[in-house]
C-alpha cells in the first residue's frame, strides 16, 4: 500500500469542525487526511447564519464558546483570513413581558456562574444602537463582545491553511466501513481503503452511522435549518438581533443585504441530500422580522436555503473518544449552534488525538450520555 | 388568503402554454394557466392583443400566426391569472404531498398558494448571456429586450444603433426595425468563418424547411438595406456613463464607430430556473452550449408531475413549442385519469408529424450561430455578473483558490447572488470554471437555484397562512423526511 493510502489522522468529514480538526493537527506536525464526500464546507459550515455567538449558549457550552471567541479575535493570524469576521455584538430581544422574565432569569444564571459575557440592555439603549427596532420591544440581553463572519470562506480558510501546513482534504470520496486491524482502521472509501491509527468522526448529520460502526447509536437527528436573504438595503443595524420567545436570528451584512434565521425547519432527505423549504414556515419567520423591524415589509428577499447538520435530543454536541472503540473520537451534534466553536473544537480534537486529554471541560458532550437511559 | 385549486398548472402562456392550456382544457382538465405577462403571447407572440404596431407587415406573419392561438385558448375554458409570477413549488411541505404541489405566487404584490395535481411549466427561452467589455453601460440593451419594445410599445432605438452577435433573431429583428422605418446603422456579425461548411451537414434538412424561403428573403431584404461587417471579434462597447462608440476588430484591422445605442444577441438558450428549484435533472448539450431539462417525448421530466414544454425544454422555436404544448397537454390529461393512453396516442398522431415538419432545418441554424468561445468565456476584467459587479478575471483566480464548482464561486464572489439569481451570469459561470480546470462543463454543473426563484417582499411572505393543519402536516412530514 502506497503512502498516500495512509495517514496518522484520518478524519471523516469536511466541514468547519473537521478541517479545524485538520489544521490544530497540522499545527502540531501531524498530518491529517480528510476525507469529505461533496466538497468541504457544502452543507451547513458552509451555509449557516455566520453568527460568532456566545449569547444564549447552553451552560455547558460557554467555556467552550468564550474560548473560542478568543480565537476568533485572532483569526488572522490562525488562518491567514480575516474570514469576514466583524464585531458589532449580539442581543437577544424582550418582545413582551414573559422574554423580560426569562431573560432576568438567564442573566441571574449567568450570575451564579460567575459569567460576565451578558449583560442587560435597556429600551433606551437598545433604542439608541438600533433606531429602526419596534418602539414596543422591552429591551435585551447582550453579548457586547460578540460578531459575525462569513461561514464558507472561514470553513475554506481553515481547509487552505490546514493544507498549506500539509493536511489532505479528499473531496467527492464517501465513506463506508470502518475495520479495525492491528492497531490500524482501515476505513473503506469509494475511492479505495485508506488507513490510519485514528479517526475522528466529524460527519455531520450523517455521523450517527459512523457511531453505530463503532456500536454506539446516537439519537441523531438531521436538520435543515432555512436561511433567507434580502436584497441590499441601506444600512440600519450592526448588531445581530436574537429572538428569545420565538426564533430568530437576524443581521444585516457590510454589503447590506440582511440575513434571517433561526432555526425555521426545511424538509429533508439526508440520503439525497436534498432539501425543500417551507414557505408557510418561512412566512411565520417574516412575521417576527416584520413585528420587530416594521420596515422590513418593504425588504425585497432574493435567495432562501437550508443546510444540512445533526441536532442532539439535548442539543448539545458530542465532543470526545469513543467508549467503545481504540484510536476513535467524536465531534458532531452542533445542533444548529456549531460555528462559533469551530476554532476551538479543532483545538480540542488535536489535544484529544495526541495527548489523550484536553483541559477544557467537555464531560457533558460524552456520547456515553445517550446509553445511559 | 384564498388557496386556489386546479388539476393542471400551466406556467407560461407563450405558444406552449396557450397550446396546452387549450387541449387540456377542452379535454375536461380543470387548467390554470399562470403567466407574468399582462396579456397572453409569451415573449414570442408578446403583447399580441395589445400591440399598438397594427401595420401587420411590419412584425410579419410569423408574430401575427401568435393571434391563432388565441381563440381555440378562450374557448377552452381554461382559467387565466395574468400578471402572476410564480417564486416556488412545494411538494413535501405541502399540506397533503400525496395530492400534489402547493405552489406560491405573487399577483400585483399580493402573495397567494394554490394546489395543483400536475405541473405544466412552459417558461420559455431567454437570451444567451453576452458578456462583452462594456456591456453593462446604458445604452447596451439585449436585442431581445429591444424587440419587446417594438412589440409591446412601438418603441424604437436611438439616432445610431448598431446591431451585434450572431443568430436567426438577429437578421429578424433588423428587418422588423426595417418595416418599422428605423435605420440601423450598421449588423456586426460574430460568426467566425469556417461555420457555414460545419453546418452544411445539416443543410439538406434545412433546405427543405420553412425557415429557407422566408429567412432567405428576410436576408436579402436586411442586406440591402443595412452594412453587415462578418467575423467580428474584439467587440467592446466603450463610454464614460453611457455608450458612446462600438469597438471592433475585422481582418486583424480594428473599427470604432460613434453609437446611441448598441443591440446584443446570440441566441436562446432554455430558462431553467424554476425547473432547476423544482429539482429536476437536467443536462449539457454541447450542440447548443447550454443546459436544458432531461424530458421524454411528452416534455415529462425525472420529476412526477412536471412537465416542461417549448423552448424551456431546449430550443426549437415557438411553432415546434406549440406542438410541443400539445402533446405535453395529451399527456398530463392521461396521467390524471381523462383519457387513456390509446387516446392519448391516437390524438398525437398529427401533433409529431407537426412537430417534425417544425423542427426540420433547426440544426443547420444551431451548428451556424453557434455563439463564438470568445463571447461564452470571457477574459480581463469583463463583467461577468451584473448585478455583483464580479469580472472574468476574479472567477478565473478564484479557481485557483480552491473554488471548484459554481456553488463555491457563489459563496466566495457572490457572482449569481443578485437579483436575477444567475439568469445572466450562470452559462459564462459555469464555462470559466470548466475552462480553467481543463474539464468538460457537465463536470462543473451549474448553480444549485432554490425557490424563491423570483424576488417577493418580506410583507408578502408574512401574510403566507399557517394553519394549524398545515403545522401538524409539516411536522409529521419533517419527521418522515428526518428518519
Amino acid at each position: 500500500m502506497s503512502d498516500t493510502r495512509s495517514a496518522a489522522v484520518i478524519i471523516i468529514g469536511g466541514g468547519l469542525h473537521g478541517s479545524s480538526t485538520a489544521l490544530h493537527l497540522a499545527r502540531a506536525g501531524v498530518s491529517a487526511l480528510v476525507i469529505e464526500k461533496n466538497y468541504v464546507g457544502r452543507h451547513a459550515s458552509g451555509v449557516n447564519a455566520g453568527g460568532v455567538r456566545t449569547l444564549a449558549r447552553h451552560v455547558a457550552e460557554i467555556p467552550l464558546a468564550l474560548a473560542s471567541r478568543e480565537l476568533w479575535y485572532r483569526i488572522e493570524e490562525l488562518v491567514d483570513d480575516d474570514c469576514g469576521f466583524e464585531q458589532h455584538g449580539q442581543i437577544r430581544v424582550a418582545e413582551n413581558e414573559a422574554d423580560v422574565a426569562a431573560l432576568e432569569e438567564r442573566l441571574r444564571l449567568m450570575q451564579s456562574l460567575g459569567y460576565t459575557h451578558e449583560t442587560w440592555m435597556d429600551a433606551d439603549e437598545l433604542r439608541a444602537l438600533i433606531p429602526r427596532i419596534a418602539p414596543t420591544v422591552l429591551g435585551g440581553v447582550a453579548a457586547r463582545e460578540d460578531a459575525a463572519a462569513d461561514p464558507y470562506r472561514t470553513t475554506l480558510a481553515f481547509r487552505r491553511k490546514a493544507a498549506s501546513l500539509g493536511a489532505r482534504f479528499l473531496e467527492g470520496v464517501r465513506v463506508h466501513e470502518l475495520r479495525r486491524e492491528a492497531g490500524q482502521w482501515a476505513v473503506s472509501t469509494s475511492d479505495g481503503v485508506y488507513t490510519a491509527p485514528i479517526v475522528v468522526n466529524c460527519a455531520g448529520a450523517w455521523a450517527d452511522r459512523i457511531a453505530a460502526q463503532w456500536d454506539e447509536p446516537v439519537p441523531l437527528q438531521p436538520i435543515s435549518p432555512m436561511m433567507l436573504v434580502t436584497l441590499r438595503m441601506d444600512h440600519f443595524l450592526d448588531p445581530v438581533v436574537i429572538g428569545t420567545g420565538r426564533p430568530l436570528s437576524f443581521k444585516q451584512r457590510a454589503n447590506g443585504t440582511v440575513l434571517i434565521g433561526g432555526g425555521r425547519r426545511a424538509w429533508l432527505d439526508r440520503d439525497a441530500e436534498s432539501t425543500e423549504l417551507d414557505f408557510r414556515e418561512l412566512g411565520a419567520g417574516a412575521r417576527t422580522v416584520c413585528d420587530l423591524f416594521p420596515h422590513m415589509k418593504e425588504a425585497v428577499v432574493n435567495r432562501g436555503w437550508a443546510g444540512i447538520e445533526a441536532a442532539m435530543p439535548d442539543e448539545i454536541p458530542v465532543i470526545g473518544a469513543s467508549l467503545k472503540r481504540e484510536g476513535a473520537f467524536h465531534a458532531f451534534g452542533f445542533s444548529a449552534h456549531g460555528f462559533e466553536l469551530g476554532p476551538i473544537v479543532g483545538q480540542i480534537m488535536s489535544e484529544l488525538v495526541m495527548q489523550g486529554s484536553t483541559a477544557f471541560p467537555i464531560a457533558p458532550f460524552n456520547i456515553g450520555r445517550f446509553s445511559r437511559t | 388568503m384564498r388557496v386556489t385549486q386546479c388539476e393542471l398548472l400551466i406556467v407560461g402562456a407563450g405558444p406552449a402554454g396557450l397550446s396546452a392550456a387549450a387541449v387540456a382544457a377542452a379535454l375536461g382538465v380543470d387548467t390554470l394557466l399562470l403567466d407574468e405577462q399582462q396579456a397572453p403571447g409569451g415573449q414570442i407572440y408578446r403583447a399580441i392583443t395589445t400591440t399598438p404596431v397594427t401595420d401587420k407587415r411590419i412584425l410579419g406573419e410569423d408574430y401575427w400566426h401568435g393571434a391563432s392561438l388565441l381563440e381555440p385558448f378562450k374557448a377552452s375554458g381554461a382559467r387565466h391569472e395574468p400578471g402572476a409570477t410564480v417564486w416556488s413549488i412545494s411538494r413535501m411541505t405541502a399540506p397533503d404531498p400525496e395530492e400534489g404541489f402547493e405552489v406560491g405566487y405573487s399577483v400585483g404584490g399580493e402573495a397567494r398558494l394554490l394546489h395543483a395535481r400536475h405541473i405544466l411549466l412552459a417558461t420559455g427561452a431567454q437570451e444567451r448571456p453576452f458578456p462583452i467589455p462594456g456591456w453593462t453601460l446604458p445604452g447596451v440593451v439585449t436585442a431581445g429586450a429591444a424587440q419587446i419594445l417594438l412589440k409591446s410599445a412601438g418603441l424604437v432605438p436611438g439616432e445610431r444603433t448598431v446591431l451585434a452577435g450572431c443568430g436567426p433573431l438577429l437578421y429578424l429583428i433588423a428587418w422588423q426595425y426595417l418595416n418599422a422605418g428605423v435605420k440601423i446603422d450598421r449588423i456586426l456579425e460574430t460568426t467566425p468563418p469556417g461555420r457555414l461548411q460545419k453546418a452544411l451537414p445539416h443543410v439538406f434538412d434545412f433546405l427543405r424547411s420553412p425557415y429557407f424561403g422566408k429567412g432567405m428573403k428576410l436576408v436579402r431584404e436586411v442586406k440591402a438595406a443595412i452594412p453587415i461587417v462578418k467575423g467580428v471579434k474584439g467587440l467592446k462597447a466603450l463610454g464614460q456613463d453611457k455608450l458612446e462608440s462600438v469597438q471592433y476588430t475585422v481582418d486583424g484591422r480594428t473599427e470604432m464607430m460613434a453609437a446611441d445605442q448598441l443591440m446584443l444577441h446570440q441566441g436562446v438558450v432554455p430558462n431553467v430556473n424554476l425547473s432547476r428549484a423544482a429539482g429536476v435533472e437536467h443536462d449539457w448539450n454541447p450542440a447548443m452550449d447550454c443546459w436544458q431539462p432531461k424530458v421524454d417525448a411528452w416534455g415529462a421530466t425525472s420529476l412526477p408531475g412536471i412537465g416542461i414544454a417549448g423552448d424551456g425544454a431546449g430550443i426549437a422555436g415557438a411553432r415546434a413549442a406549440e406542438y410541443r404544448g400539445l402533446l405535453a397537454a395529451l399527456n398530463a390529461a392521461c396521467v390524471l385519469g381523462h383519457i387513456d393512453a390509446a387516446r392519448r396516442d391516437q390524438d398525437a398522431r398529427p401533433y409529431w408529424k407537426a412537430l417534425e415538419r417544425a423542427v426540420r432545418g433547426r440544426a443547420f441554424f444551431d451548428a451556424l450561430y453557434k455563439a463564438p468561445d470568445e463571447y461564452r468565456r470571457p477574459t480581463g476584467d469583463t463583467i461577468v455578473c451584473r448585478c455583483e459587479e464580479v469580472t472574468a478575471d476574479q472567477v478565473r483566480q478564484t479557481v485557483a483558490l480552491g473554488c471548484s464548482g459554481p456553488n463555491q464561486m457563489k459563496a466566495f464572489l457572490r457572482c449569481g447572488m443578485g437579483p436575477c439569481q444567475g439568469r445572466f451570469c450562470g452559462l459564462t459561470v459555469s464555462e470559466l470554471i470548466a475552462e480553467e480546470r481543463g474539464v468538460p462543463v457537465p463536470e462543473i454543473g451549474y448553480y444549485r437555484l432554490r425557490f424563491p426563484t423570483k424576488p417577493l417582499t418580506l410583507g408578502e411572505l408574512a401574510s403566507l397562512p399557517q394553519t394549524e393543519d398545515s403545522r401538524q402536516a409539516v411536522i409529521r412530514m419533517k419527521k418522515r423526511g428526518g428518519a
